[in-house]
């Protein structure tokens, strides 16, 4: 079993090392955005069978997938970096199916939450408001800037996040003596029962409104860069708010469904959805997260963990470059 | 001190009965018609060779070469090979607002207005951002 799991992962890192190095050598010497500036200049499209691309994305976000689920990241926030770094689309493009890729995982996830009562209602409820409307001031934020100055921020945030994963750790069960009095009126407290030991585990949350205005940043940079967000809310509803890990962790995918379904209207309205890119891009990574999901259970993922975040650190430092010009 | 009921609330698992099956039917929607555009079977609006040109270009580019509607007018073109996916793409976009419709309901029931009324400002919310009211327009 042991040796399955090394397998596994093995597999797994190879497989994505394998995709970022054909669409590195492909893009050699930024050869995606010459082949862009080309088409651009020239009106000729890719080199490349317009089919080619959705097989292409397809199998790169089915692996993306499963990377993402064993490394426990979302979708989105591997998905922008990556393809805008290493694809010939625009970044308006890839934010747009950043945001409709982490939707639909979401949307995914969502029912088997809610019914185990790992996602709660009462704390991502208050919560997804703010969220939500703030990401729609950030779509708006996003499509507004010049992109060189989105790329810029989008590389920091990645590099950023990379470090974030790095570093933080997790409480699986924090210390709430006492529930504020706001998080008191708005009812955020719930119990669940722990599989493993079949405990039941009682919560409430504290620092509630810190805990709100931090999601309003969260919800502009989600809607601002196409990312899902779920880095930044799993901290701020467990390490801030003192939400258990799994609840967090729950709560975080259920309330991207809600967060970044305001930001992908928006950007579904300025016709920044080409479906030819969008939809292998969804399904691909759906399928991914269900093998992913499988795999985990087997699998050791703390190798696929860090490789991941190297992934993140070189894809951010790439996104900084394409926003200096250099 | 009492221990809290395991169970989710009803109002809960409602949404995710909900999300389950709307989830779902949207991905089979979505498949159903992206083949039907891959395969030709209905001509697409823009062609394929001009999205893989314009999509390397900033949007606004896209929309004025590609003779592409903004808003809601991909609804005026479900007969091109195109625009038939947004119907999944859509549906999966709204599927949150028919999710928080019974949650209205469930929260005056149990008596618990802050509830209702927040499931009402998100319904209000999300609405507004899928009816392109604010900011509509090409970038």
């Amino acid at each position: 079993m042991k040796r399955n799991a090394k397998w596994i992962c093995a597999l797994a890192g190879a497989a994505l090392v394998v995709l970022m190095a054909a669409t590195l050598a492909w893009s050699s010497s930024d050869g995606g955005e010459v082949a862009a500036q080309v088409a651009a200049a020239t009106g000729n499209g890719s080199n490349l069978p317009w089919w080619a691309w959705p097989i292409i994305l397809l199998f790169f976000c089915f692996v993306l997938g499963i990377i993402a689920v064993l490394a426990g990241v979302g979708g989105g926030v591997l998905f922008v970096p990556l393809v805008s770094g290493f694809f010939p689309f625009h970044l308006d493009f890839v934010r747009g199916a950043g945001l409709l890729v982490a939707l639909a995982g979401a949307l995914a996830a969502g029912p088997g939450l809610l019914r185990r009562n790992l996602a709660s209602l009462r704390l991502a409820l208050p919560v997804a408001l703010i969220a939500s409307s703030c990401a729609i001031v950030g779509a708006f934020l996003g499509l507004a800037l010049p992109t060189n100055v989105v790329q810029l921020c989008l590389g920091g945030t990645i590099m950023f996040i990379a470090i974030l994963l790095l570093t933080s750790k997790n409480v699986v069960r924090p210390v709430v003596t006492k529930q504020d009095a706001l998080g008191l009126a708005l009812g955020m407290n719930g119990a669940y029962t722990e599989a493993s030991t079949g405990e039941v585990i009682e919560w409430k949350t504290h620092r509630t409104l810190p805990g709100l205005l931090l999601f309003i940043v969260i919800g502009v940079m989600a809607g601002m860069f196409g990312l899902g967000a779920g880095w930044a809310n799993v901290p701020v509803l467990n390490l801030l708010m003192g939400a258990p890990l799994k609840v967090a962790v729950g709560t975080s995918k259920f309330l991207l469904s809600i967060t970044d379904t305001s930001a992908a209207w928006v950007y579904l309205n300025k016709g920044c959805v080409i479906p030819l890119m969008a939809i292998p891009s969804i399904i691909g990574l759906m399928v991914g997260s269900f093998v992913g999901v499988r795999l985990l259970a087997k699998a050791k993922p703390k190798f696929i963990r860090y490789m991941v975040i190297g992934v993140l650190l070189f894809a951010g430092g790439k996104a900084l470059l394409k926003g200096l010009g250099i | 001190m009492s221990t809290q009921n395991t169970a989710a609330p009803k109002e809960q698992l409602l949404y995710g009965t909900m999300l389950f099956y709307g989830c779902w039917s949207g991905l089979l929607i979505m498949v159903v018609t992206y083949l039907i555009y891959c395969f030709g079977i209905l001509d697409p609006h823009v062609g394929m060779q001009d999205v893989t040109r314009l999509w390397s270009m900033p949007v606004g580019e896209y929309l004025s070469q590609g003779d592409v509607p903004v808003g809601w007018g991909w609804a005026t073109l479900l007969n091109r090979g195109d625009f038939l996916n947004f119907i999944g793409i859509a549906f999966l976009a709204g599927l949150t607002i028919i999710c928080y419709i019974p949650l209205i309901g469930a929260y005056f029931k149990k008596k618990d207005p802050i509830f209702a009324i927040l499931a009402i400002a998100e319904i209000v919310v999300l609405s507004v951002a899928a009816s392109g009211l604010v900011g509509s327009g090409g970038h």
